[in-house]
């Protein structure tokens, strides 16, 4: 019988979809498998493929297995196919076929839909770590470099996850799909990836940060609705893949909430009490909050680019297929088919930037994305916490969704942060304190420089307060290679 | 008086408001407003599901209270309240039941100082079970390990069906006598340290074994050593958060037991064979007995590969032979020990009577000298770094 908790390792791939007694399948896993080894050695400097880092592994998809912590080199992570458990049961959970039995197979009539979405989806996943590739050259600390390859690998095997749906589900034209993922590169210019926040290098650790917490949450969030699909494949490989993106999630919340609260520290301990002090607080090697609010600026706005436009008849389409569902589709209570009801969205009307209602079916991306701000102004939220308990007069905030757009109705408006629109003047000169400036940048990067001590941590971030694993302080996260 | 409880708690500070351990728990102990992530008290039954799930840590916090606190006030806090002052009660405490603490630090006492858990060992459950709540097993089987006729040592299995009872190798579990002591009141709980691995006696089942001897006139041990497979009996614990196995692959362990004091010996073999195979840093055992007739596990030793487990096994009464002891075989591998002496990696454990340690600490003391290192200060150091590790009886 199928063991569909534990991974099998009698296949070159662990897996727990039975891919021994899937030939077809298993043979053209394994002829994408030297390829992606081949791409993940050509990406990552190789002192650091030689080094042993202490990852985590899931060796079953159960709450007790999943998290197998031990000293591996990255080349050798047993990257793997898993699902969650199939639910017995399942119904589509939303659109016209809502309550209808879950699709095992691919459902003849929205296959290019569905092949898109995990196309698009896939895409992303090497791609982040394309734009992470030389990080752990100025890692702050052996901890930070460990939670960096953390999240490399996971994102590595959310890859095979979407590859493994395209080989098994959809031929041969999956097969190229899948071809093409590791075909792709982050910044090329002949095959860049699909969306665009992911062609930008990310440049330092602040940076990478603000990505784990902001660009990663969409990812999140899409995978929260892509686990709500009818597609009951795709649904599983979600579920799980979300509980290794929660991984991700707390390298960012964290990273930032550190560095915050060694801006702070500092600050008091040199008497400083004006946080817009910013030559003072420079010259002490932290970074002043104005400059965080202002990458956060960034970040944030990036992020909501990812949602698509306001107004969507792609989004319809998915939701109304049973494709895609809404965040936590399963716990609403409406009757999962929106097809009267409205949904409020931001527009602009005589040149004001207002709200109206839209029907909801067509506002499935904004509700998502509102779903998204909630879930990021959490994080601002305790983020601010960490100043206020410092004593230090100072708001981390979320701009409005109208500032600093490139996709949507607000793409290249003159709005400032508050959502208000203003004169190019205004903008030019706002922008200085809006968003970080090369000068910034420069600040930023004169400060990443790498920390290989164990338990030692650059002087711009604070050390964390719980190991990884319960690990002691001074724990050797890696063992790094000294070629 | 209301006897204090262990409850589990989540670091609000920590958390990341993820939700992963609120999907994850089974039986919906977990929920969340729009401040905090909360553990229900009165559902919570610690099966631990939620601890490996967590990203950040923040989900393995525990204190002990005497009245726990409610959801409302868990919603409300921006950090987690300190631990109360309930007289013993603290973090890295070995049991919450001062009667079994108090066992405890008598059988800890040999190391000569305050025993700390080595570095790299896995975070121990302790107090899940108590007098007032105990679990119940059930007897899987019950095997005789000796042929000496005057030494029956008992291999017991114990089924803890749906009950949580996670335990690490080297912790020990109570066992409650039935019945009352002279002056009608419940028998106190006899501690034995488990001699399976975290993930059971059999792999993934949830049963754990206990190595028992028969001691003559001994209420609680021909008690267990009678027990027929399918009795129940009921248990306190997990206790002990100290005398642990480093889960350094690469630790090296020198291991001093004699009898039944192999137990956590069998434990931490067990769950090296079975995690990291041949690759770790090795186990040197020196394993004292009467004789091979009385020294458990003496067969299934025999199959440990000389690569995870180099074995010395020494006889005391063996006609013709001298009289040899464990002191004696240490002494005479003088080398191999002063090696592993000045090896920071190397952690020491020494299990079995109170009269194997002066023996022991004379050797040590011996061998430590040889190489110009104070055995005294040598011990406090190893101790201080969780390297050095007593549990005598």
């Amino acid at each position: 019988m199928l063991d569909v908790i534990n991974v099998s390792y009698d296949t070159q791939i662990p897996n727990n979809v039975g891919l021994s007694s899937d030939k077809k399948v298993l043979k053209a896993l394994e002829k994408w498998h030297p390829g992606y080894i081949d791409w993940w050695n050509k990406l990552i400097p190789q002192n650091f493929q030689e080094s042993l880092v202490y990852l985590r592994t899931a060796v079953s998809v159960d709450p007790k297995g999943w998290a197998k912590f031990d000293y591996v080199k990255m080349p050798e992570y047993r990257w793997g196919v898993l699902l969650a458990p199939q639910v017995e049961d399942r119904r589509i959970p939303c659109g016209e076929h809502a309550g209808e039995p879950a699709w095992q197979e691919v459902p003849g009539e929205y296959r290019n839909m569905l092949k898109r979405l995990i196309v698009i989806q896939g895409d992303t996943e090497p791609a982040s770590v394309e734009q992470q590739r030389l990080l752990a050259l100025m890692a702050p600390s052996l901890y930070d470099m460990r939670n960096l390859f953390q999240v490399n690998v996971e994102e590595g095997r959310h890859l095979w996850a979407m590859v493994y749906l395209l080989h098994k589900y959809f031929g041969r034209d999956g097969r190229e799909e899948a071809d093409d993922l590791l075909r792709r590169q982050s910044g090329s210019e002949e095959a860049p990836r699909m969306l665009g926040a992911f062609n930008e290098e990310t440049p330092d650790w602040l940076s990478f940060f603000m990505f784990t917490y902001f660009t990663d949450r969409d990812g999140k969030m899409q995978l929260e609705s892509l686990a709500q699909s009818g597609f009951d494949p795709l649904s599983r490989t979600c579920r799980f893949m979300l509980t290794e993106e929660a991984h991700h999630m707390f390298v960012g919340e964290t990273g930032v909430g550190r560095t915050i609260q060694r801006t702070c520290e500092v600050m008091k301990e040199n008497g400083i009490e004006d946080p817009c002090d910013t030559d003072r607080i420079r010259a002490l090697g932290v970074i002043d909050l104005p400059l965080i609010q202002k990458k956060l600026n960034l970040h944030y706005t990036l992020s909501l680019d990812l949602f698509g436009q306001e107004v969507s008849t792609n989004a319809a389409n998915a939701f109304n297929a049973g494709i895609k569902g809404r965040y936590q589709e399963i716990r609403l209570t409406d009757d999962h088919k929106l097809t009267g009801d409205t949904y409020t969205v931001w527009d602009i009307v005589d040149g004001k930037v207002v709200q109206k209602e839209v029907p909801a079916l067509t506002a499935i991306n904004m509700r998502l994305r509102d779903d998204y701000t909630r879930d990021a102004a959490g994080g601002v939220g305790r983020w601010n916490k960490i100043i206020e308990k410092a004593g230090i007069d100072f708001e981390l905030k979320l701009p409005h969704e109208a500032f600093h757009r490139k996709i949507g109705v607000f793409a290249d408006k003159l709005i400032d942060p508050e959502g208000r629109f203003i004169t190019g003047a205004e903008y030019d000169e706002g922008m200085k304190e809006w968003l970080p400036s090369h000068a910034d940048g420069d600040y930023i990067q004169s400060l990443m420089k790498p920390v290989y001590e164990p338990g030692k941590y650059a002087s711009w971030i604070a050390p964390p307060k719980v190991g990884i694993d319960n690990k002691p302080g001074d724990f050797e996260y890696v063992k790094l290679h000294m070629a | 008086m209301n006897t204090p409880i262990k409850q589990h708690l989540i670091d609000p500070e920590i958390c990341i408001r993820c939700y992963t351990c609120e999907m994850t728990c089974p039986i919906e102990a977990i929920t969340h407003d729009d401040m905090n992530v909360v553990v229900d008290a009165d559902k919570c039954n610690f099966c631990m599901d939620c601890i490996p799930v967590c990203p950040t840590g923040s989900i393995d916090e525990w204190r002990v209270v005497n009245t726990p606190y409610s959801l409302e006030e868990q919603f409300g806090w921006s950090e987690l309240p300190p631990q109360e002052d309930l007289g013993e009660a603290e973090s890295g405490m070995e049991a919450i039941d001062e009667a079994m603490a108090a066992l405890l630090a008598e059988a800890h006492a040999g190391a000569g100082g305050k025993a700390v858990a080595p570095k790299s060992a896995a975070k121990p459950a302790i107090n899940l079970y108590t007098l007032g709540k105990p679990a119940v097993a059930k007897v899987q089987g019950n095997y005789r390990l000796t042929k000496d006729p005057d030494h029956d040592v008992r291999h017991i299995i114990l089924d803890l069906g749906g009950q949580p009872f996670p335990m690490l190798e080297g912790q020990s579990v109570g066992v409650i006598l039935p019945g009352e002591d002279e002056n009608g009141n419940p028998h106190l709980p006899r501690l034995y340290s488990v001699s399976s691995p975290r993930d059971g006696e059999r792999a993934n089942y949830n049963n754990i074994s206990l190595t028992v001897k028969r001691e003559p006139g001994g209420l609680c041990s021909n008690f267990i050593c009678d027990l027929e497979q399918g009795a129940e009996l009921q248990l306190t614990g997990p206790f002990g958060a100290t005398f642990l196995l480093p889960d350094d692959a690469e630790a090296r362990l020198l291991m001093i037991c004699t009898g039944t004091g192999s137990a956590p010996m069998r434990a931490f073999t067990m769950r090296r064979q079975r995690a990291v195979g041949g690759k770790s840093g090795g186990m040197l055992m020196f394993f004292g007995a009467r004789n091979p007739e009385s020294l458990p596990y003496f067969g299934p030793l025999k199959k440990v590969p000389e690569n995870l487990l180099r074995q010395e096994l020494v006889y005391s009464r063996v006609d013709g032979q001298a009289k040899e002891y464990v002191q004696d075989r240490m002494l005479a591998r003088e080398d191999a020990v002063a090696e592993m002496l000045t090896d920071p990696a190397t952690h020491i454990y020494i299990c079995g009577l109170k009269g194997m340690e002066e023996g022991v600490e004379h050797a040590l003391t011996n061998i430590a000298e040889s190489i110009g290192q104070p055995w005294a200060t040598l011990r406090d150091v190893m101790r201080s770094e969780g390297r050095y590790h007593v549990e005598t009886y």
